[in-house]
């Protein structure tokens, strides 16, 4: 085993036992990135050089990471440091500030690696491939997508290229990938982690998360990002408890309810099979497990694609080439008449946008037009509050919801590219906790007989994060697919 | 009755009042007027991408202050909506501002024109984000963003003003009702009060609305005035040719003096209004609204009333003392109540007439010259009594101010009580009538107005302490027994 190849809790004992230094972390790192970075591509901007990071904070001395290095989505902002959410329209962009999370993240003495990790632009997709800097790779099957849009902070943390990583989860962005790539991924209480400094695609929908390699790393990151922010409005000011305390190996007399509407034709059988085994599995450490119903899942992607795209569209207005980012270079005729800039504004954003941020703004445009919006936008945020509702009842009666996070494993490079429709379903199961704003994990529990991973979902009431910690750790703590590594690792 | 025959104009104002925090509505920038462009910036009000907005509570307490003295019902729970465009002055290209659940509604203004009072509704009043500032040079425009994000206060009033005359009084009532809660300067010149305007005529008496059109770019309360002048004449010419009136845009040239199509074709706006999903909606709760309507002061309309009934004073004084500030019109007020006199026309002419001008010359109201309210009623009472004519009033005044010593007080040291002795007058008179024996002949023959000239070469002989009424009558007397 190599330093590269450890959790961030391993790492953190080693360093406070003073048995390893950050720096030999990030050789080990680098090391590893520099092997694997031709075939995985999970990184953007990427230069041959050795790996770099951010100013650090300089004592690291009785700080919770301790210099592990934590490496961040295309659509986090880093101040004074390259953020162009993987799309043309923002190249160049350097924000003149951090995030919030990168901000804490410093302060609890992370270093954050500058090479950022690829994404679908503009978080838009379900498989990475929709970035102006080309697909990542799945490690366990070259051929295949590693999910999206967080694609390549799974596909970094799959093969040991990350220690810890940050995603973001819109409709599914942070665990259908980390689904995908056989790791853990978090999609928090919607307000539990500042979205101050994410380059929002939908804000009522938008959190950033961590994608790990065990749950509980995954609680140690979210003790770090975790908190009230009074620069985000949507942000809650309620207390962040130790997630570390909620890593109970025990979930006797715990009750789960399994959606019936989630075990329905499109869900791939091997990928039922192996829920099912994850279920049973449950059920022998004590939970006690009964059938739900969630009535009006089968509006969610349609909801989703409604009230997402509404805000993209408006989200997405700024990027126009008059201030940051990219700027339209065809002849634009120099005189100043409305027309000119009209022109100027059409190229830049024809040229800077891909396919499918065209679409999304497209549809996001069209649906709060006037005549349409009552008919789309404003049903759509009725029905949201129907997919709500659901859940509240069933938190009711049951602790926690357990599904598959995707109804298939991971597809095929190019496979889905020009099916939109088909592209969308892959996030049939992980869209409901965004409009509902309720946390969910998604963890690995097995494989299918190609051997991809398969990840088990797990959702809760809000800012209950604590209980998807628990029923996680003592699942993971049973099963060895947590340890489980893509070959890809360790060949030569 | 209309004061068009046979028409009559319906007028909506549309006002945008910049609110004086110290920071701007949804980031910590300063707010100050002035500065060097892009110098009050930061990732929120330039609309980075990954910045968010957060509330500045005190403009929405600025904002519920106003809607209280507008008579407006306050909507505990309002939220804010993206008003979507594209323009190079608006760095996110959408501008928060409120929709459907304005913070506000249904309020009215009482406008004073002629010794009538009128109610104009009030349709809304709503809190939004003010945009940059476009300077268009040859070939290239330049944005200063400073003014981005500044708290920006929307006030729509119902079509229900209809003429010129009433605009120019409900602007005028309106700026100085925001002025007296203090939450803004007002001032059309800096921007921070800016008046749009719907138009349409009609047959006087008919029911329906005719087609409107919106003229903006009016600079000044005068260029709304005579904007609106112009735009309902030429409505009613179009409407006398039998000619359609389109529905447009039109820009105010205030050279020219007319309204131009601001486009060529119309355009349809679609802003594609939504909840901003950034800011959480919000409840106003009773308890603040009762707590901001405690500091709410007597407001103009009130105040001119009271004025006109306990101190007797016109229409028009009244509304120039009470428009002029809150801190003017308390400052006039103090002096009216020590005056003991009932008849307060000679002390209010007083501190509208030469107070006020040399107010304006100093950049104050009459408050700020720093005369305490005894002094100004004891510089009055020496005119009243005759002690001094109104012209040295004039020069002590100024004395007053340069010096801070009692206007007494200087009366006294440069010895300026008038001569109204009639034997030391009638001394100086004979010397005069000796000495200009040609104008003497003059006024003998008939040229009744050559006894200004003799009337001032007394004064002259007296240093201009002689007082001018008793000379003239003296003058006559003298001669009419020659």
């Amino acid at each position: 085993m190599e330093l590269h190849n450890l959790t961030a809790s391993e790492l953190i004992e080693k360093l406070s036992l003073k048995q390893i230094t950050p720096d030999e972390i990030l050789f080990s790192l680098d090391k590893q990135i520099k092997r694997l970075e031709s075939k995985i591509k999970a990184y953007v901007r990427l230069d041959g050089n050795k790996i770099s990071t951010l100013p650090t904070i300089s004592h690291l001395e009785g700080t919770s990471l301790k210099g592990i290095p934590v490496s961040v989505k295309d659509n986090i902002c880093t101040d004074g440091y390259l953020t162009e959410c993987c799309s043309k329209i923002l190249s160049g962009f350097k924000p003149p500030y951090d995030a919030t999370v990168i901000k804490k993240l410093k302060e609890a003495g992370a270093r954050i690696l500058e090479p950022k990790t690829n994404m679908d632009e503009f978080a838009f997709g379900s498989s990475t491939e929709n970035s102006c800097f080309g697909p990542t790779y799945n490690p366990w099957d070259l051929g295949r997508v590693v999910g999206g849009s967080s694609g390549g902070s799974a596909a970094a943390v799959a093969a040991d290229e990350a220690i810890l990583a940050l995603g973001s989860d819109t409709g599914g962005s942070i665990r259908q990938p980390a689904s995908f790539c056989g790791v853990v991924g978090l999609k928090p209480t919607y307000g539990r982690v500042s979205r101050y400094g994410l380059i929002a695609f939908a804000s009522s929908l938008d959190q950033i998360g961590p994608i790990t390699k065990d749950v509980k790393d995954c609680a140690l990151l979210m003790n770090t990002i975790s908190g009230y922010d009074p620069c985000d409005s949507t942000s809650v000011d309620i207390e962040v408890p130790d997630f570390t305390k909620a890593l109970i190996p025990d979930v006797k007399g715990i009750k789960i309810g399994i959606p019936n509407e989630y075990f329905v034709e499109g869900l791939d059988p091997q990928v039922k099979n192996v829920i099912e085994e994850a279920i049973n599995k449950l059920k022998d450490l004590g939970a006690m497990c009964e059938q739900v119903s969630l009535p009006h899942t089968e509006y969610a992607v349609a909801v989703y694609y409604i009230i997402a795209t509404a805000e993209a569209s408006s989200n997405l207005a700024r990027f126009d080439g008059v201030q940051y980012g990219y700027r339209s270079k065809s002849k634009i005729s120099k005189k100043i008449e409305s027309s000119s800039l009209i022109e100027m504004y059409k190229q830049t954003r024809a040229e800077g946008f891909g396919s499918e941020a065209k679409r999304r703004i497209i549809l996001g445009t069209f649906v709060l037009s006037h005549g349409y919006y009552e008919a789309y936008y404003l049903r759509a945020l009725k029905v949201r509050t129907l997919i709500k509702n659901d859940f509240d009842n069933v938190f009711r009666e049951c602790d926690c919801i357990i599904t598959p996070t995707s109804p298939t494993t991971a597809f095929k490079i190019g496979e889905r590219i020009d099916d939109p429709l088909k592209m969308y379903l892959s996030d049939i199961y992980t869209i409901s906790a965004n409009l509902a704003g309720i946390p969910a994990i998604s963890i690995p529990c097995g494989f299918d007989k190609y051997g991809l991973p398969v990840g088990l979902q797990i959702l809760a009431k809000p800012f209950d994060e604590e209980m998807l910690f628990r029923v996680a750790y003592a699942y993971e703590q049973s099963t060895p697919w947590h340890k489980m590594k893509p070959k890809i690792i360790f060949e030569q | 009755m209309s004061i068009y025959s046979g028409y009559e104009a319906v007028i909506g104002l549309e006002v945008h009042i910049q609110l004086k925090t110290k920071t701007k509505a949804f980031c910590g920038c300063s707010t100050e007027f002035g500065r060097e462009p892009n110098s009050q910036v930061c990732p929120v009000c330039l609309g980075f991408p990954g910045a968010l907005p957060v509330l500045n509570r005190l403009a929405l307490e600025y904002a519920v202050k106003v809607a209280l003295a507008l008579n407006c019902k306050i909507q505990e729970f309002t939220k804010f909506d993206r008003k979507n465009y594209f323009y190079p002055d608006l760095p996110k290209n959408y501008q928060i501002s409120q929709f459907d659940l304005p913070l506000s509604k249904d309020g009215f203004l009482d406008i004073y024109l002629q010794g009538k009072a009128k109610r104009i509704g009030i349709r809304r009043v709503h809190l939004e984000e003010d945009a940059g500032k476009l300077i268009h040079k040859e070939d290239f425009s330049l944005v200063d963003f400073n003014r981005a994000g500044i708290p920006l206060l929307e006030i729509v009033s119902e079509p229900q003003i209809n003429s010129p005359q009433e605009a120019y009084e409900y602007l005028s009532t309106l700026k100085s009702i925001v002025q007296y809660l203090d939450v803004s300067d007002c001032d059309m010149e800096k921007g921070s009060l800016r008046c749009d305007a719907n138009i349409s005529v009609r047959e006087a008496g008919a029911e329906g609305l005719g087609t409107k059109t919106e003229v903006k770019n009016m600079n000044s309360f005068k260029s709304v005035k005579e904007a609106l002048g112009f735009e309902i004449e030429r409505q009613i010419e179009l409407l006398k040719q039998d000619k359609k009136i389109i529905q447009e845009t039109r820009l105010w040239d205030a050279e020219k003096l007319e309204t131009f199509s601001m486009r060529t074709k119309e355009e349809s706006k679609d802003y594609r209004y939504f909840p901003e999903p950034d800011l959480p909606p919000f409840i106003i709760s009773k308890d603040k609204i009762e707590s901001i309507r405690m500091t709410i002061p007597e407001l103009p309309y009130q105040k001119i009333q009271r004025f006109m009934n306990e101190y007797g004073l016109s229409e028009y004084d009244a509304k120039v003392i009470v428009f002029s500030s809150k801190d003017d019109a308390i400052y006039a007020e103090e002096c009216m109540k020590r005056l003991d006199s009932s008849d307060k026309k000679p002390l209010v002419n007083f501190l509208i007439g030469p107070m006020m001008s040399e107010a304006n010359n100093r950049n104050c109201g009459i408050s700020g010259l720093g005369i305490p309210a005894e002094e100004v009623v004891s510089l009055v009472q020496h005119v009243q009594r005759q002690d001094i004519s109104y012209l040295t009033a004039k020069s002590v005044l100024k004395e007053v101010i340069d010096t801070s010593q009692s206007p007494t007080k200087i009366i006294k040291d440069k010895n300026l009580i008038q001569i109204s002795d009639s034997n030391a007058l009638t001394k100086l008179v004979d010397e005069v009538i000796k000495e200009n024996p040609k104008s003497v002949q003059d006024y003998l023959s008939g040229k009744s107005n050559a006894i200004m000239f003799l009337v001032g070469q007394v004064m002259k002989k007296s240093n201009g302490k002689a007082n001018p009424k008793i000379v003239q009558e003296i003058i006559k007397g003298r001669l009419s027994n020659a």
